[in-house]
């Protein structure tokens, strides 16, 4: 489904702040992989998503999805393939147009867009039923300012516009860590059903360790840029919160100064 | 009076043209183009040449739409393809125009003095007065171009432009190439500008090389001013409060003209005789002190919750709910 083949980005070449994001790294991904995603500060977590969703160009490697070379493609073109969820809830969302209107703008990702009505027949009901889903009473309000709404609810809703058309490739970055604890919970619990009941190929970026072990059918580990650690099904089923530590501190060499992904 | 109040509000009527043009840009996408100053005369100079030439005064208005669209596509393709900033290109734009409606005009201004315009040409078929015309062919104008973009607006294209000036990420995440928005919304907001310098120049009866000046200042006062007074729930309303508040601002401005201040400094009282020619002034200050109000009010509400603290503060309960 997915195959990143040795990409390599470098921010602020030759500069003081110079940077490797992302280290002659390979990642292959089945369809149906749910893989989660750790490592701590600066590890290049988030830098993989945006180059797998182009927001950068890498500066040597080549990523594939679906059997097609995405390499060159600018973020949009990437966009018909790929879902995404942001940390921030404010980036999934315009603001300023209604529920239904950016429910509208999400089931036409990356399809020309025409001078067709920008809602059309039979979507209304269809939105209806996709946010009855959320359980969170937005179906009765579909005109509301998509602004009126909490972060919980923002982000939720941009969980189902990732998915309402259904994607080759949902990314989800951090997606909960701007929300508190209990509306976090819910939306992760959210996107474990949504993932599971439309069997999509997802990657979770995620600083809380317990949550990388719980969700998902693989855990990736990273590092300086690099995946330090592949942990699959039936390993990853045993293992428990200390296992893990244990094991990115043999893999990378290095003692786990980052409190924020030892918690939960 | 009440003829001022009327010619105003035919005056504003035309007005609004360029204020829905400028709200295009500003408020759909988002980016404050300032080659309106330069798209304004140039639609003025397109149709006062062509009719002073013996041209059809419909035929000239499309001309100047052509113009004005033209023009935003330069504008458009400078920052989107070159990477200018979107101010740097509409400076660009402006100044280079200068030369153009130069080169249209040939000379530094035309009259239209006793040549059929729309308004004349109207008023010949249906035989009402002069205020009349201007004002029932101003309505109509404004009238379809607020359906044609409310229209617009509502389509798959209309909100993908609407998204893009509310969030780009969100809409490049969702497939849609942000650079084209901006370039549809330049075109657009051009060519209604365009329109407007053509149906100004046929009411005055002249076109300027110098009547750009403060156009985006004055079509920022009618966006502003319509939409604290009537608002902007939805894309239909804040278009009809945009040409509302083009108006409101035409009637402030020929009462302004019409009254004399008594200002008292130092103990003395001044005599101020408000001329044409100090309106820049007074618009600038007004959108000035427009464009302040949501930091102003921040404060003032900042220093009540200071006042106030103690009691429950009605953001954080609403955020502890969800």
């Amino acid at each position: 489904m997915l195959n990143v083949n040795s990409i390599t980005k470098v921010f602020d070449p030759g500069l003081v702040s110079e940077k490797v994001a992302l280290n002659r790294l390979n990642l292959t991904m089945a369809e149906g992989d749910f893989i989660t995603i750790i490592g701590g500060n600066g590890a290049g977590k988030s830098s993989l998503l945006n180059a797998i969703a182009g927001k950068f160009f890498c500066d040597a490697g080549t990523i594939s999805i679906a059997g097609n070379d995405i390499t060159a493609f600018p973020e949009f073109k990437r966009a018909q393939w790929i879902g995404r969820v942001f940390q921030d809830p404010m980036m999934g969302t315009a603001s300023n147009m209604t529920i239904e209107e950016n429910l509208s703008i999400a089931i036409r990702r990356g399809k020309n867009r025409t001078l067709n009505w920008g809602i059309g027949k039979g979507e209304k009901e269809l939105f209806y039923d996709q946010l009855r889903q959320l359980d969170l009473g937005l179906e009765e309000r579909p005109r509301a300012k998509v602004g009126q709404l909490s972060g919980g609810q923002r982000q939720a809703l941009t969980l189902l516009m990732a998915t309402i058309r259904k994607p080759k490739l949902l990314l989800l970055d951090e997606h909960t860590a701007a929300l508190d604890p209990s509306t976090g919970r819910k939306v992760l619990e959210l996107t474990n059903k949504l993932v599971s009941e439309e069997n999509l190929t997802a990657l979770m970026v995620t600083h809380n360790m317990r949550d990388a072990l719980a969700f998902g059918n693989r855990t990736i580990m990273m590092h300086e840029g690099r995946i330090i650690a592949d942990i699959r099904a039936d390993e990853k089923k045993r293992m428990e919160v200390d296992d893990l530590i244990a094991l990115f501190e043999k893999s990378s060499k290095s003692a786990l100064a980052n409190d924020r992904m030892l918690l939960g | 009076m009440l003829e001022i109040i009327g010619n105003a509000v035919s005056l504003g009527i035309l007005w609004a043209v360029l204020a829905i043009g400028v709200y295009v840009t500003y408020r759909m996408l988002d980016i404050a183009d300032l080659s309106c100053e330069g798209v304004f005369p140039l639609g003025a100079a397109i149709t006062a040449r062509f009719i002073s030439q013996g041209g059809d005064p419909f035929l000239a208005c499309l001309l100047s739409i052509l113009g004005g669209g033209l023009a935003g596509a330069v504008t458009g393709i400078m920052h989107t393809r070159l990477k200018i900033p979107i101010l740097l290109s509409g400076i660009l734009s402006m100044t280079g125009l200068y030369s153009i409606n130069l080169r249209v005009l040939g000379k530094a201004n035309i009259s239209l003095l006793r040549i059929p315009t729309m308004y004349s040409k109207f008023q010949g078929v249906s035989g009402v007065g002069s205020s009349a015309a201007t004002f029932a062919v101003g309505l109509a104008a404004v009238t379809l171009i607020v359906v044609i973009l409310w229209w617009f607006f509502n389509t798959e294209l209309g909100y993908s432009l609407r998204a893009t000036g509310n969030n780009v990420n969100m809409i490049r995440a969702m497939g849609v190439d942000t650079d084209t928005m901006f370039m549809i919304g330049l075109i657009i907001s051009n060519a209604l500008i365009g329109l407007g310098g053509a149906l100004i120049a046929q009411k005055q009866s002249y076109a300027d090389i110098g009547m750009g000046t403060g156009t985006i200042v004055i079509a920022l006062a009618s966006v502003i001013i319509g939409e604290v007074l009537f608002g902007r729930n939805s894309v239909l309303q804040h278009m009809i409060s945009v040409f509302l508040g083009s108006i409101v601002y035409r009637i402030i401005i020929s009462l302004i003209l019409e009254i004399d201040f008594t200002v008292p400094l130092f103990g003395r009282s001044f005599e101020i005789a408000v001329e044409p020619t100090d309106l820049k002034l007074f618009t600038a200050i007004l959108v000035a002190a427009a464009l302040s109000l949501p930091v102003l009010s921040k404060r003032i509400q900042a220093r009540r919750a200071l006042s106030a603290r103690g009691e429950p503060k009605e953001e954080g309960a609403a955020d502890a709910k969800r």
